[in-house]
């Protein structure tokens, strides 16, 4: 259990690395039902100007938030969760790996706490959020009662 | 086509509950990456004071972009869904989701920007279970890009 009263602004909760490969994408489609093309289809995805198949911005916000709960210890706990997704993740498809079992694209998390609130006894946990060091969430703040 | 500027302010009512399941949470979970134990088994969710299994955070985007396609398809909004990207995104939870729930959201396009030919559309969908009681808010700007972007 986290004790409130022992937590300061500007201290840093952990980080962690979250691996994403082109089934880690088929995967999220089908749990979440977000079928867009850019997701898994190459052709589709440069042809409207992408580099390439992307992340779903929500697969990344999904996976990041795992270092919040790991944290509290409650995934309950986060009741409030936002971001603003400022660049795309692409996930490759090199030729001869396997698309199972290669490991992907690195998306790197770090969190600090932000602020916090004594009277409704909240931390705000912010999330840095970033792939071979360029920032991919903006604003990525996660709100958990203790 | 281009965006209807008379989007802001409609309210899509809510549509058929979505019920949401012990297999779709853990199958969410896994999808997400999440480990909690509280996701996967009832004795974990048990332990955190809860009667069935704990939906993880994020869990809600199914709920509301199912609600956000009722915008997306309507033929009068004139979004092209091809042109769109998901520019921000915010959950509040009222309460935990957990597996049983019977959910419903009723959406509201709060904003409209013209952005170049396309324009940035902020929705909020405010999910409550079918008896009424308030369960999360969500808001989420997209971005639908004009001809030129």
């Amino acid at each position: 259990m986290i004790d409130f009263n022992t937590l300061e602004k500007g201290q840093q909760i952990g980080s962690t690395t979250v691996l994403v490969n082109r089934a880690d994408l088929v995967r999220y489609a089908g749990a979440s039902g977000d079928f867009n093309p850019i997701h898994w289809n190459e052709r589709f995805a440069t042809e409207v100007g992408l580099p390439g198949v992307i992340a779903h911005g929500m697969f990344t916000m999904g996976a990041a938030v795992q270092l919040v709960t790991d944290w509290a210890g409650n995934p309950g706990a986060i009741v409030d969760y936002q971001t603003r997704f400022t660049k795309p993740v692409p996930v490759a498809d090199p030729a001869g790996t396997n698309p199972s079992d290669f490991e992907g694209t690195a998306i790197e998390i770090a969190g600090t706490i932000g602020a916090l609130d004594a009277e409704a006894r909240t931390a705000r946990v912010d999330l840095v959020v970033s792939v071979e060091g360029t920032k991919v969430l903006v604003k990525a703040q996660a709100v958990v009662q203790l | 086509m281009s965006i209807n500027p008379d989007l802001a302010g409609r309210i899509y009512p809510a549509q058929e509950p979505y019920a949401v399941g012990r297999e779709k949470i853990r199958e969410f979970a896994a999808a997400v990456k999440a480990t909690h134990r509280a996701h996967y088994d009832l004795d974990a969710a048990a332990a955190l004071g809860h009667g069935d299994l704990l939906a993880p955070p994020t869990f809600a985007i199914i709920v509301a972009q199912r609600a956000d396609a009722l915008l997306v398809n309507d033929p009068d909004s004139g979004i092209d869904f091809s042109r769109v990207v998901h520019a921000d995104q915010r959950f509040t939870h009222h309460r935990p989701i957990v597996a049983g729930d019977q959910l419903v959201a009723e959406l509201h396009v709060d904003t409209v920007r013209a952005m170049g030919g396309g324009a940035m559309i902020s929705t909020r969908a405010e999910i409550a279970t079918v008896a009424g009681e308030k369960v999360a808010t969500t808001v989420s700007s997209i971005l639908v890009r004009g001809e030129d972007q």
